[in-house]
């Protein structure tokens, strides 16, 4: 039986098969739950650190950040909020946004501004470990 | 974007209100969604009232009177009346369900009945399914083997026998696929629920040898990986059975063969 209101001649079986398998994806959804994982211990530590330092004088906080263990777990913080945020919202569009062109344009503004917050973040913990 | 409100020639209007049963003590208002190609009217939900006293307890019992004795152009699908055909698939009370095996005592207030969700619809309660057969057609649900056949059974021992239940089960009626949101948006490329469930009932079986064959054809961002665990596939599966377990186990699969 025909496709109520089937603008195209093409059999049901071949517009279902389409262009076939992006042979994709895998890499990202398990991205997206690595760094869900991962997130999870790095939060908590962010937030108690921050609740621990409260109050006390912002010198206390430059060297706190200084100190290489805690810049590059902030650095690792930085990566899979982004990454994390990144991912998400790539479903997001692509869930949702039909048009061929918004789309694209949609993922591209999304990544460039998961970039660029991503390295400013990063880049200010860079200059407070280097004792900016 | 997504569709979010129904376009102006498939919003539903009030219709036909039938005459109460004279003499009955316990009525049900029953609401139906009807829709007649042939008029190029919007669709409507005509309202019928039932003698409980004189109706048998399925939904589908009440359809099958309401055409019998009220209003022979209502349209639907039925066949075995037992829950093994998944002919009767509809939305019932809100849920996608078979007809023949909810009962009107489980339905509070009106029993409200549409088709299938986010389908075209062919008439009245009958939902057209085309896409999502050629999407079962696609996964090739039948066994791949080079191996020559046996002179007998091909045999399996009982262990892996047992990793066929809860998916040899399923009807495929697609109250699942078309309670799921991504096959709403996505539905051209997303494969759904029933799909994929059927997908990894031939990828788990001992039996079959096209696994990685099987692996590479739904290996995409949109065949499988559309679906969210949203659940609504197994919440509503009038069989009972868990196609959101299946996909999971579908993308395990996928990691393991990195």
């Amino acid at each position: 039986m025909a496709t109520i209101g089937k603008k195209s001649l093409r059999s049901d079986l071949g517009r279902v098969r389409g262009l076939g398998s992006a042979k994709d994806g895998t890499h990202h959804w398990w991205g997206q739950r690595v760094t869900a994982i991962a997130l999870v211990p790095l939060t908590i530590w962010f937030v108690a650190s921050i609740v621990g330092l409260a109050g006390a004088p912002l010198t206390a906080l430059k060297a706190w950040v200084a100190s290489p263990v805690v810049a590059v777990l902030l650095l690792a913080l930085i990566v899979a909020v982004f990454q994390h945020a990144r991912l998400g919202l790539q479903v997001v569009i692509e869930d949702y946004v039909h048009d061929e062109a918004v789309k694209i344009a949609s993922l591209l503004a999304m990544n460039a501004a998961a970039l660029l917050l991503g390295g400013v973040a990063a880049l200010s913990i860079l200059k407070l470990a280097f004792g900016g | 974007m997504a569709e979010f409100t129904l376009p102006a020639n498939s919003k539903v209007h009030d219709g036909k209100k039938w005459p109460s049963p004279e003499g009955a003590k316990r009525t049900k208002n029953f609401k139906i969604y009807r829709w007649d190609p042939d008029t190029g009217a919007n669709p409507r939900v005509d309202t019928y009232t039932l003698d409980l006293d004189k109706t048998a307890p399925m939904v589908l019992d009440a359809l099958i009177k309401i055409k019998n004795e009220t209003d022979s152009t209502l349209t639907f699908r039925r066949s075995c009346r037992e829950g093994v055909c998944g002919s009767c698939a509809m939305n019932i009370d809100g849920t996608n369900t078979l007809a023949c095996t909810k009962p009107i005592s489980e339905c509070e207030g009106d029993v409200k009945i549409y088709p299938l969700p986010h389908m075209p619809v062919v008439k009245d309660l009958v939902p057209d399914l085309t896409q999502a057969y050629a999407q079962l057609r696609s996964i090739e649900p039948w066994l791949k083997s080079e191996t020559p056949p046996p002179d007998r059974e091909r045999l399996q021992s009982p262990e892996e026998r047992a990793k066929l239940d809860g998916m040899w089960e399923c009807i495929l009626c697609f109250s699942c696929t078309t309670s799921c949101p991504s096959y709403w948006w996505n539905g051209d490329r997303y494969l759904g629920p029933a799909v994929l469930l059927q997908a990894y009932r031939w990828i788990a079986d001992s039996r079959d040898e096209a696994t990685g064959e099987r692996l590479d054809n739904l290996e995409d961002p949109f065949r499988l990986y559309r679906c969210h665990t949203i659940m609504n596939c197994t919440k509503t599966c009038p069989k009972g059975l868990n196609p959101a377990k299946a996909i999971a186990e579908i993308k395990k699969l996928m990691v393991a063969r990195k």
